[in-house]
């Protein structure tokens, strides 16, 4: 080994905890680069293949009855590959030892052949006898949710009747990869399950018999989903046709998909603001630790060496610390990749995951990390090399200050001259302030941009179930019923109060621009599910009108007076123009709503109602449900309690591990980029330091320009790194917002100071880290060195 | 014969670096008197120095026994020495040792801040000649300025003994006459105990005690009849 080589050793020796304080921050980007982009793939290429293998549709439809005759036509529509046709329904299903209702959703497999499309994946067991009435599979989580295995029972009540249904095996379905039951906010295994059963038992339970309700077709490869859906439409209008929808509003794809957005833009901003900090402090402790050897620059280029060996010799420090970086972050990446896929496999019901974090990534990763020292390093090696030798060997000129209008403010105010240093330093390198500052800010920012979610999902929790839906439950009817029906669910035990709400798929157009949404309906001044407008006031929807969420109006780019057509997709499929009359607030689904009666006239019905809203008496709750398992009409009951408390379960668990991450990183960032800062200060006032010490200051009065200035610039990163967090919980908020849900930028003072307080005690931690060595300073020695 | 002002009995600084052992003093008895300026000539590595940083209270003694007046400072704490130094001592470095972010001024009121009765910032300018150089920074001046306004700052407390370590090391001869002139000004004028350590054995004869360092140990102590003003030594 060369000589030089030693030294670059011996050198990364001295400087380890820099180094490593460094090169944490560095594996942080890199880790969290391999874990998304890992993740992204992962769970791309899982859905990929397990569409491919299980041949997941591309284009689905329902309607009412349509004649089985009618599929040899929808195959003939240009672009389909291949059409099959189900009879599907909802069922409300009675589970031994389970009081509660539980609601299945009910599926038939083709008697003569194996499914064609949307293939169930056996888990266990067997798919049942196509001649068998009574036998049925049913999605794993379900099963697992009640103990079920094959050869377990329960019974449903199908169209009034109740029959006991044998389980043959468990399955999964590319088709119910994230399920969630109807009228429900959130996945609940328990309460809801998918049943599938053989074709005949199907259609004499839904009385098919010869017909179906329910298509799928795949298409042909690069097959556009819009010209196959119209015609899809036109085929099924005089069937009752719900409107043909691709995979974009299939409820599980659409889930996936915004998850897989989310890791994709989760790849795309973390990263770099982890690699720009470890460059910024690679770029300061170099440029120091040439400073400091200046005198033995001079001296290997007064014995030979060339600019390139000394510029090389500086970059491969650099590079030692990046290699550090690089493999913790391989590590911690993979390892982090892997519980994460674990997780994701777990929420999202896969049959595998095909994890495999390609090389391209790792190499990605790596070299990202290089690159980025390399950067950090470069304008100090280039100094280094550009020194000439007789300079170098010279002490460094003292650096230079000048008076400014700075020092006026400064006189006036009459501070000590140690706050005079504090405040001359900080201006006299005003870049190396900004941009620790900026470091301290990011590290701020972390934290808010994770903990705001906290207060937005407690807005959620609290407009979702405490102001807007306020009833304890949701009963649903198989189709809808006379509103008179709402007296006899007024019967029911337990049942306190009864509110009549009507539901319409729909397609509301505006210019170009359209959305298929269900709109609502309730009788004015209901109590239990109410309408907000943005103000928190209860609003009527005047009748003629319709009120839309802010998000839906955005999208159709629609203002309250403005006029839109609305399609019902059931009833006649008629078309109607309504002026948006106001706009609401909601974080959960794109609403729209109308009045009710004006519904019904628009409809020429009499009053009909879809579902109705309750109060329940606690007590009674069994009593309830169990008449609601022999009650036929009535399909599902949601229950606002159970939604609300999986709801925060499933985000808590998430909240609590993603606090804890952001805040380890907002704490490593602060500790990388104080500790650095400090221990640079040490270094370049240490000779200042100790003269003050010889002067007669004691311990405390020196270390207090060094707390002082770095805590100075903590304080003064305090609202650029609120600014940031609120930012990036902006674009958090906007980047996470999807049709399904938003997530509101809810900014409390809290987050603010929870912030706060972990950046400026990791920051007060660090400092007080480097303090112990300013206590320790040699006070002969550091006045003997010559700079 | 005038009063003690410091007093050493024995001292030995003993520097041990793996397994070899360094005496860089091997037993120093040593009388200075209040109001003498005294010049400490010897070699590199004669102890000079060490004595120097003993005397002013930045280092301790391996062995022996120090006084400053009646006070003890062998085994005096840190926070002991800290205020000893603060109320009583100056010193002088030949790399002037000013903070670069501070003013002459500035520089001064450094110490004029923490002491009990010190002169005021602009007075110590005045008696270095500096007083018309006070708001600049101290890389706005040259080497004889700056070590002006290191005497500045080190007799702004009104010390009772002014320590000095080269303090003409850095500077050509006629900055460094300056500098001398001042010092010996200053012991005239407040009778401020000086102590100034050189190689330059010119320097000695503006001293009223020469003390000779050889290996750690005094060798000789020659005290002057008469004392030469700096202007009258050349080198």
């Amino acid at each position: 080994m060369q000589a030089i080589d030693q030294k670059l050793l011996r050198d990364f020796k001295r400087l380890w905890i820099q180094a490593v304080a460094i090169a944490l921050i560095l594996a942080c980007g890199v880790a969290i680069l391999l874990t998304s982009v890992g993740m992204y793939n992962a769970l791309s290429e899982t859905r990929d293949a397990y569409y491919e293998r299980n041949r997941f549709a591309d284009v689905f439809a329902h309607a009412t009855r349509a004649p089985l005759s009618l599929l040899s036509e929808i195959e003939q529509i240009d672009g389909v590959l291949s059409a099959e046709a189900r009879i599907s329904g909802y069922a409300i299903l009675d589970i031994a030892h389970r009081t509660r209702t539980a609601v299945g959703h009910i599926i038939s497999l083709p008697e003569t052949s194996d499914p064609v499309l949307n293939v169930p994946l056996v888990v266990t067991g067997r798919l049942p006898d196509p001649a068998s009435t009574y036998e049925v599979v049913v999605n794993a989580p379900f099963a697992d949710a009640h103990g079920f295995g094959p050869g377990d029972s329960f019974s449903a009540n199908l169209k009034g009747q109740k029959r006991e249904l044998v389980i043959t095996g468990t399955v999964l379905s590319p088709e119910f990869i994230y399920t969630i039951g109807p009228g429900a906010l959130m996945p609940d295994d328990a309460a809801f399950g998918i049943i599938w059963m053989s074709e005949r038992a199907a259609a004499a339970a839904f009385d098919m018999t010869g017909a179906f309700n329910d298509v799928s077709l795949a298409l042909s490869a690069g097959m556009r989903p819009e010209p196959v859906t119209d015609a899809l439409d036109t085929l099924l209008e005089n069937y009752g046709g719900l409107g043909a929808y691709g995979r974009d509003i299939q409820t599980s794809d659409a889930f996936l998909d915004a998850e897989i957005n989310q890791l994709r833009g989760m790849s795309m901003i973390l990263p770099p603001i982890f690699f720009g900090i470890a460059a910024f402090l690679v770029s300061m402790v170099m440029s120091r630790i040439i400073a400091l050897e200046r005198s033995e620059i001079g001296l290997l280029k007064a014995i030979g060496y060339s600019n390139t060996e000394i510029c090389l010799h500086y970059l491969m420090l650099a590079g030692l610390i990046a290699v550090v970086g690089v493999i913790v972050g391989w590590i911690a990446g993979t390892v982090l990749a892997q519980s994460t896929a674990a997780q994701y496999a777990e929420f999202f019901n896969f049959p595998y995951v095909i994890f495999r974090v390609s090389y391209w990534v790792y190499a990605l990763a790596g070299l990202a990390g290089l690159a980025t020292t390399s950067l950090g390093a470069t304008q100090a090696a280039l100094k280094a090399a550009r020194l000439a030798p007789a300079i170098a060997m010279q002490p460094p000129a003292p650096p230079r200050f000048k008076r400014s209008f700075i020092d006026d403010a400064m006189a006036r105010m009459q501070l000590t001259q140690s706050s005079v240093m504090i405040l001359r330093s900080l201006l006299r390198w005003p870049l190396r302030s900004f941009l620790t500052s900026l470091g301290l800010a990011l590290a701020v920012a972390s934290v808010i941009a994770a903990t705001f979610i906290n207060d937005a999902l407690d807005e959620i929790v609290d407009l979702a179930f405490y102001q807007t839906n306020r009833q304890d439950a949701m009963l649903l009817f198989s189709d809808d019923v006379p509103e008179i029906a709402v007296q006899d669910v007024r019967n029911l035990p337990g049942v306190l109060q009864a509110e009549s709400q009507q539901v319409h798929a729909a397609i509301l157009r505006h210019g170009h621009l359209s959305k298929r949404t269900v709109v609502e309906s309730r009788r004015p001044g209901s109590d239990l599910s109410r309408v907000l407008d943005t103000d928190g006031v209860q609003l009527d929807v005047p009748p003629g009108g319709i009120v839309l969420s802010n998000r839906l109006a955005s999208h159709l780019d629609v203002e309250p007076g403005d006029h839109l057509d609305v399609e019902f997709l059931t009833g006649q499929r008629e078309t109607f123009s309504l002026r948006v009359t106001g706009l609401v607030k909601i974080h959960f689904g794109l609403g729209a709503y109308m009045d009710f009666e004006a519904m019904n006239i628009l409809f020429r019905q009499a009053p009909r109602v879809s579902t109705v809203n309750i109060t329940l008496d606690e007590n009674e709750m069994d009593a309830l449900h169990a008449v609601i398992k022999e009650t036929p009409r009535i399909t599902g009951i949601v229950e606002m309690d159970e939604n609300r408390r999986s709801f925060q379960n499933t985000i808590e668990e998430n909240i609590v591990v993603m606090n804890s991450i952001y805040i380890a990183v907002a704490v490593l960032i602060t500790v990388g980029v104080t500790y650095n800062a400090a221990r640079i200060q040490l270094s370049e006032r240490a000779r200042e330091l100790a003269s003050l010490r010889i002067l007669g200051f004691g311990k405390g009065d020196v270390s207090y320009i060094l707390i002082g200035e770095m805590m100075l610039i903590a304080l003064i990163a305090q609202p650029f790194g609120w600014a940031i967090g609120a930012y990036i919980a902006h674009l958090m908020s906007t980047s996470f917002t999807s049709d399904l849900y938003a997530i509101p930028l809810v900014l409390k003072p809290a987050t603010f100071s929870l912030a706060s307080l972990v950046v400026l005690g990791a920051a007060l931690g660090s400092v007080m880290i480097v303090r112990r060595r300013l206590d320790r300073l040699d006070l002969v020695s550091v006045m003997k060195t010559r700079e | 014969m005038a009063e003690v002002i410091f007093r050493t009995e024995g001292i030995t600084k003993v520097y041990e670096t793996g397994d070899v052992k360094v005496f860089a003093l091997a037993g120093v008895d040593l009388a200075l008197y209040k109001g003498e300026l005294t010049v400490l000539l010897g070699p590199s590595g004669s102890g000079k120095s060490t004595l120097l940083n003993i005397l002013g209270g930045l280092d301790h003694a391996t062995d022996g026994r120090v006084w400053f007046e009646d006070t003890e400072l062998t085994d005096m704490s840190d926070r002991g020495l800290t205020k000893y130094r603060r109320d009583h001592v100056g010193f002088v470095f030949q790399f002037y040792n000013l903070v670069p972010s501070l003013t002459a001024r500035e520089n001064v009121q450094l110490v004029t801040d923490v002491s009990p009765d010190p002169m005021p910032a602009e007075e110590a300018l005045q008696l270095v000649g500096l007083e018309k150089r006070m708001d600049h920074f101290p890389s706005e001046m040259s080497g004889g300025e700056q070590q002006r306004v290191a005497i500045a700052r080190a007799i702004a407390k009104r010390p009772q003994i002014l320590l000095c370590d080269e303090p003409t090391g850095a500077l050509d001869s006629t900055t460094g006459v300056q500098v001398l002139e001042v010092l010996r000004d200053i012991n005239e004028r407040f009778g401020t105990t000086t102590v100034v350590i050189t190689h330059n054995a010119e320097i000695q004869r503006m001293a009223h005690r020469v003390i000779f360092f050889q290996d750690g140990k005094i060798s000789k102590t020659v005290v002057n009849k008469t004392q030469l003003a700096p202007s009258e030594i050349a080198w």
